[in-house]
């Protein structure tokens, strides 16, 4: 008796969920079937990773503002981190006929067959964010995205200049993203490669913290143990920095002044700690490419050629320019 | 306590090979008013190990598995960090979400005493659906709060104590105390061996196994309290990431069969240090983190072949002395009804 109650209440409250999950999903499906065919203004279908941080956040919303400035009717969907979702939201738009799509790859492999699709309807198609490794780039008309090498020169760059006048080694540790992903590998090569010119840039340990907050402060600790001189912290992203920050304020050191931090990204909470001076310098890793997006999908929809590869427009940011844009900054 | 001689001597051997590498690991000095030192460094990142894979203990006592801790503390984090961004008060805070975490073990005890579905499935389902909860809780960002109340707990220090390790030093002590010195171990122990057979001889065991998952889930949402505020931050992708099999390996270390009826606690612990002495090690140590994985690998499947009985008789065949009593072949007897 009691089996059969506790399964029908399993079996009520399922179904109960899932009439929840049914209007959740129509009403957030609801916006991508809006806007119809609208006249001669240019129809963008675009479809992002997901929400999972506030870069991505902003990333999305940067899209969203700059489509409605260009006039250009977006249809926007969300793929929840699934490589499915994200092939079945293209194949959709071509359905749709839409005039170009845009998309945020998942992963890097397993597009040809989705974008040879779209190639034979005739709909060009553009990457944001990140690359795909296919072979055949005549499948999509441009790549616009961070160059994250570079954002690792610029890492370099800063530190060699700060140390200019010191003929002293200088003891680096790196914090690195995620092994094997596209920004840890090319964050680290770019940075390898400036400093390398230079005897005195010792990288006395490097390890990966996963982008997170939590790993970045238990790497540092270990760090700071088996280091016993501790000049200069690399980390490949914003949030690594600010647990590593924790762990050295622990260990009775200031950060920013014992030990002198650059990472990547420019996160408000990274900005602040910047404007606070606990970090020393950050490579912006620019979310806000909307309307570079836009202009592209205008010349693409236009006829018009455009360059393979077009790099997001970025900066980068010391303690004064940190107070500066924090007010105004938007994520 | 033969039981705990191999993983013992395992911790011991993973610690010396730290002193090699760093040669002042195992001092322990006062900064910032607190303790400050590697051997600290471990118990306090090892603190919401120690805990999951304790209430995992218990778990895998009565024959059952538990994949779902690791999405329980995110969403343990997430909740609690949540109600103090929104200016809610922190005992508030950690009350509604060890609440809820109560609630979701509850649930998958539910599903499996009451509803008769295998463990590893019904946990699987809150383990998929719980990450998708933390980040609706989050709203998919990092919640980022500055209390200092809160990040007491897994941040913070009690007369130069690190509070998580005082924490844990109370949950352990209640549990053995309710285990050990009460019938409860007894009656979890006779539950896994066969849950039928205990009904029948009288014991609640629908009872035991809810009550068992809703420990669990406790323990977990607390260690999502401690990695959260350890931080500062809720993030609901990656708090407790994998953290439910670091728990079994920890529990299965450290001497608890996975076919349930018996379990250590003390083993468990002991096991749990393993695994984050080998986190340090590797940091220590230097090994390139491409190699990561692999270097894990090996130690554990080394630590696994020593503690097996079966292979030290095979390689350290000693002659003569008594030969160790062979564990009896558990065998479970079904009961039809």
């Amino acid at each position: 008796m009691l089996k059969r109650i506790s399964t029908l209440v399993v079996a009520g409250l399922t179904a109960a969920a899932l009439a929840a999950c049914g209007t959740g999903g129509s009403g957030g499906s609801g916006g991508t079937e809006g806007g119809g065919s609208g006249g001669d203004s240019i129809v963008m279908g675009f479809s992002q990773v997901g929400a999972e941080s506030g870069w991505r956040t902003a990333n999305t919303k940067s899209v969203q503002e700059a489509a409605k400035q260009a006039g250009i009717t977006l249809r926007f969907s969300d793929a929840q981190q699934k490589q499915e979702n994200q092939i079945k939201a293209i194949r959709s738009y071509i359905q749709q006929k839409v005039d170009v799509i845009a998309f945020s790859p998942v992963v890097e492999s397993g597009w040809d067959t989705v974008l040879k699709e779209a190639k034979d309807a005739n709909i060009p198609v553009i990457l944001t964010d990140r690359a795909v490794d296919s072979a055949d780039t005549s499948l999509y008309k441009s790549f616009l995205g961070s160059d994250f090498v570079e954002e690792g020169k610029k890492a370099g760059q800063w530190l060699v200049e700060e140390y200019k006048d010191s003929s002293e080694t200088v003891n680096i540790v790196e914090l690195q993203g995620t092994t094997g992903s596209a920004p840890a590998n090319d964050r680290k090569a770019g940075f390898a490669e400036v400093i390398g010119a230079d005897q005195k840039f010792k990288i006395v340990a490097s390890q990966t913290g996963d982008f997170t907050r939590a790993k970045g402060k238990e790497v540092m600790d270990a760090f700071l143990k088996a280091q016993p001189d501790i000049d200069v912290l690399y980390a490949h992203n914003d949030d690594m920095g600010l647990g590593a920050i924790e762990a050295i304020e622990g260990a009775g050191k200031v950060p920013g002044k014992d030990i002198k931090i650059i990472t990547v990204d420019a996160v408000k909470d990274g900005m602040q700690a910047l404007a606070d001076g606990k970090i020393n310098y950050i490579v912006e890793c620019s979310p806000l490419l909307g309307p570079q997006l836009m202009d592209l999908a205008k010349k693409v929809v236009a006829g018009e050629s455009v360059p393979a590869r077009v790099v997001t427009e970025e900066t980068t940011f010391t303690q004064e320019q940190a107070k500066e844009a924090l007010p105004s900054r938007q994520y | 306590m033969r039981r705990l001689l191999w993983p013992i001597l395992i911790l011991a051997a993973l610690l010396l090979v730290n002193v090699i590498f760093t040669p002042g690991f195992f001092s322990i000095q006062l900064r910032e008013g607190h303790l400050y030192g590697s051997l600290i460094d471990i118990l306090r990142f090892g603190a919401p190990l120690i805990l999951v894979s304790l209430g995992m203990t218990l778990v895998i006592a009565t024959g059952g598995i538990d994949l779902s801790v690791g999405s329980v503390v995110a969403i343990g984090a997430a909740l609690a960090c949540l109600q103090i961004s929104q200016d809610q008060g922190v005992l508030v805070a950690v009350a509604l979400s060890l609440g809820l975490c109560l609630l979701l073990g509850a649930w998958n005890g539910f599903l499996i005493a009451a509803v008769g579905i295998q463990p590893i499935i019904a946990t699987l389902i809150l383990m998929v659906t719980g990450r998708g909860l933390a980040q609706l809780i989050t709203d998919g960002q990092i919640i980022t709060v500055n209390e200092p109340a809160y990040k007491l707990i897994g941040g913070g220090y009690l007369l130069t104590v690190p509070f998580g390790i005082l924490i844990v030093l109370v949950v352990l002590a209640v549990t053995a105390f309710l285990t050990r010195r009460l019938a409860l171990g007894v009656l979890i122990e006779s539950v896994g061996g066969n849950a039928e057979a205990s009904r029948l001889a009288g014991i609640r065991a629908r009872g035991i196994i809810v009550m068992v998952y809703a420990f669990a889930a406790l323990c977990a949402g607390v260690a999502g309290l401690m990695i959260s505020s350890n931080v500062s931050s809720a993030d609901g992708n990656n708090a407790g990431l994998w953290i439910e099999l670091d728990a079994i390996l920890a529990v299965v270390i450290g001497g608890t069969s996975l076919a349930g009826g018996r379990f250590s606690l003390g083993g468990t612990v002991i096991g749990a240090l393993i695994i984050q002495t080998l986190t340090t090690t590797i940091y220590s140590v230097g090994v390139p983190p491409e190699t990561t994985l692999l270097f894990k690998a090996l130690v554990v499947t080394a630590v696994c072949l020593i503690q097996s009985q079966a292979f030290r008789d095979k390689v350290f065949r000693r002659r003569g002395g008594t030969a160790p009593p062979q564990p009896v072949n558990e065998e479970k007897v079904r009961v039809s009804t």
